[in-house]
């Protein structure tokens, strides 16, 4: 791609090709503008493509073989150890890390910072896209994939956390979709929808807060129903969903960094100068946000541990694990966050919220896998599963970079000439309209002071 | 006239009466119901340790009884007791393949080695049915906790939240897999007050079925005759708010494989104080959010629609 854009190659950013005016074709739009022919081209000289096409032809039979197989000829098909990679990854690790869409939605759309504003679009498809393979995890573990809409539609099961979790995954699933299709339907050209949707940001908003205030924690629930089986370090009757919420806080933010990182390196020909230029101010203030988040996470964390009077568990092995989560993906960033905000060192920033996703990722696992039957004995997924299991996040960079090149996430639509003209007239009695209300606003001011 | 009424007038008074009295002791009934407790009348069996002699004649007729494969060694097989697995830190459990084992446990205290069957503990108020999220799980009155597979998604969130790790689930299958588990011979013989398989099979009296209520009783009864002979304890009166499958042992529990650490009210209380805040949140959080955000924009928003339509009106 790099290649067509130094020859001056402009990628479909509008309705219609800007050269003679004509509007894109799907196809063309599909392909950004490059004929079939340059578009193969640019294909087959992208190594990562190549590294892609590798992965998933090893991993796509694989994933056959467990559907005709049954789960046992991948997982080690332990009764003690019932979960794997599967969840233990694709759910409670993809779920947190995708909480980037309400996080960045109550701070643009309620609280109103609008210098959050170039990443929001980001912020949001990372969300839609990291619950959606969540679901994707789940239809691969699932005993019964097909019975996915069961809990929705056949039987409730209304006392189970589970129950509350699948709901509101499902819900929450389709608010992103609505908050992400306004983008979809400027790129695909039926404005009047895309206005339509956005009317209701703000509600949207609420129930993204809501829905994931809820879920996340009941994520971390679900893990009270184990209480002998989670070691007492990673367990909080009390306190477990509050854990889990928090946790999510600062995974969603950073998972946000390391994406716009990723971009800034791999894609920056797609994104605007709005977005590229404001990215490193954007950076430093959702670093400031990770770090209030994690120093919170730390003192819930040492709550926990006083609440339940754990000290003793740290001098065990498992408690050497526990230090080493807590020390390299808690308190290691909030120092480093630190410096980075202090110095405005961008890449300092960048390389530690990669640290606080590993640090994150280690608790998720550390929680429902490693850990798990700790007393009992250990378990580790096996070759099949953990091919699936980056097979599908393989799968999730590539739908996530197919979405980036093509949709205004990364930069603005740009709208038609004629439509321009004709809302010029529109802008203009805006501008009067907030002209006059200041206006009258005054008058009003007059008109109270002295009474 | 007047005495008519007045009749009227005390009758609907006893009626209005009686009717608080209904009203309160119903309240009454549902203050109690928070706290379930189990079925008055369910069915349990009590298995002491101290009869067991391993002969495995409850697991042939398990077997027997459920149409179970035939297993790889044969059930008067007693190698099957020197069987261990993940590097010895486990010995023989339920699977797929049998709902119930025997293990063998060579103890401190005890010279003679002591045996333990182990099966579905159905508990009173089990984990895995409050973990279900398509209620595949029902506790009969009768006191069985049994499954039913044509609702079963196969999270396997059952199999997590057991806390004896009973549930197995046939991996293998790619189209049917279900839990397995024992289901107290439910269909077989719990609806027809006849006792399961295993305590009919079983030549020690090792295994005694009766109600739950009646079996604490003999269970104590048994532990005060003989106080040095057993440890005071009947594993499952509380363990995990109460189960139907009960134990006495001549050794103490944790010798003979017993989890001793589990909590003695229903794993559901783990998630009560999450699910008590679900409400609230659902009922606060979009009021408190609109207000933050109205805040937030101070106002803002609402002028600019307010003089739009001003706007409006001044140019009509």
């Amino acid at each position: 791609m790099k290649h067509f854009i130094e020859k001056g190659f402009k990628p479909v950013d509008s309705l219609s090709d800007p050269t003679d005016g004509h509007k894109w074709k799907l196809m063309q739009k599909l392909m950004l503008g490059l004929s079939p022919k340059e578009y193969f081209q640019q294909l087959r000289r992208n190594p990562f493509n190549w590294f892609l096409f590798m992965i998933f032809a090893v991993g796509f039979p694989v994933i056959v073989y467990r559907y005709i197989n049954g789960l046992g000829s991948v997982m080690h098909g332990g009764f003690d150890y019932p979960w794997g990679l599967f969840l233990g990854f694709g759910l409670f690790s993809m779920v947190p890390l995708s909480a980037s869409g309400f996080l960045l939605g109550t701070t643009v759309e309620l609280f109103g910072h609008k210098n959050f504003k170039p990443i929001l679009n980001l912020a949001l498809l990372n969300g839609l896209l990291g619950y959606f393979f969540a679901v994707v995890f789940l239809l691969v573990d699932l005993g019964c994939p097909w019975r996915l809409y069961y809990p929705m539609v056949v039987s409730w099961g209304t006392a189970a956390v589970l129950f509350l979790v699948g709901w509101h995954v499902a819900t929450y699933l389709t608010v992103q979709v609505l908050e992400v299709s306004e983008a979809f339907f400027e790129w695909i050209g039926w404005p009047t929808a895309k206005n339509y949707i956005h009317k209701g940001t703000i509600g949207l908003t609420v129930a993204g807060i809501i829905l994931s205030t809820l879920h996340q924690g009941a994520l971390g629930t679900l893990l009270t129903y184990a209480p002998g089986k989670v070691h007492p370090l990673w367990y909080s009757a009390e306190f477990m969903w509050i854990f889990f919420l928090c946790s999510s806080v600062f995974a969603g933010i950073c998972m946000v960094i390391a994406v716009s990182t990723i971009i800034k390196k791999t894609m920056s020909w797609r994104c605007s100068d709005e977005f590229l230029g404001n990215l490193d101010a954007i950076t430093i203030g959702l670093a400031k946000g990770a770090s209030m988040a994690l120093v919170t996470y730390f003192v819930i964390k040492l709550i926990g541990l006083i609440h339940d009077n754990q000290w003793s568990y740290l001098a065990s092995g498992w408690g050497k694990l526990y230090m080493v989560e807590i020390c390299f993906g808690v308190i290691l960033p909030v120092i480093l966050f630190s410096f980075g905000i202090r110095r405005k060192s961008v890449g300092l920033i960048r390389f530690t919220a990669f640290l606080t996703i590993a640090g994150l990722l280690m608790n998720r696992l550390n929680t429902v896998l490693i850990t798990f039957n700790w007393n009992l004995y250990q378990e580790w997924p096996p070759l099949l599963e953990t091919i699936i299991s980056v097979t599908i996040f393989f799968l999730f960079v590539t739908v996530y970079r197919f979405l980036l090149y093509r949709l205004p996430i990364l930069y603005s639509w740009k709208t038609v000439p004629a439509k321009e003209l004709a809302s010029v007239p529109v802008t203009e009695q805006t501008e009067q309209a907030e002209l006059i209300s200041v206006k009258s606003e005054h008058q009003y001011a007059k008109v109270v002071t002295p009474s | 006239m007047s005495g008519i009424s007045r009749r009227k007038f005390l009758k609907s008074t006893v009626v209005a009466g009686g009717s608080a009295a209904a009203a309160m002791s119903s309240t009454k009934k549902a203050h109690a119901m928070k706290e379930f407790g189990g079925y008055p009348e369910s069915m349990g069996v009590l298995v002491d340790l101290s009869r067991c002699i391993g002969c495995r004649t409850c697991e042939a007729a398990c077997n027997k009884e459920h149409g179970l494969p035939e297993p790889e060694k044969a059930f008067d097989d007693f190698s099957v007791f020197d069987e261990v697995f993940h590097k010895g830190k486990q010995k023989r459990r339920t699977t797929e393949k049998a709902y119930t084992v025997v293990n063998r446990y060579d103890t401190k205290d005890q010279g003679a080695p002591v045996y333990r069957k182990l099966q579905c503990f159905h508990c009173s108020e089990p984990a895995c049915l409050t973990s279900c999220f398509v209620n595949a799980y029902t506790k009969t009155k009768e006191g069985a906790v049994i499954y039913n597979a044509d609702v079963c998604v196969g999270c396997r969130m059952c199999m997590v939240a057991c806390p004896f790790s009973m549930p197995a689930y046939t991996y293998d299958s790619a189209l049917h897999p279900e839990i397995i588990k024992c289901n107290f011979c439910y269909d077989s013989r719990l609806t027809k007050g006849k006792p399961p398989a295993c305590v009919e099979a079983c030549p020690q009296d090792a295994l005694t079925f009766g109600h739950r209520t009646t079996l604490l009783k003999t269970a104590h009864e048994r532990i005060k005759a003989k106080p040095t002979k057993y440890v005071d304890h009947v594993y499952g009166e509380t363990e995990v708010g109460g189960t139907s499958w009960m134990y006495i042992s001549n050794v103490p529990f944790d010798q003979v494989g017993f989890n001793t650490t589990l909590q003695h009210h229903p794993i559901l209380d783990n998630t009560k104080s999450f699910l008590g805040i679900v409400p609230m949140v659902l009922g606060i959080w979009p009021a408190m959010f609109l207000g933050f955000h109205l805040l937030a924009k101070g106002g803002k928003g609402k002028t600019d629609e307010k003089s739009k339509n001003r706007v409006e009106v001044q140019g009509e």
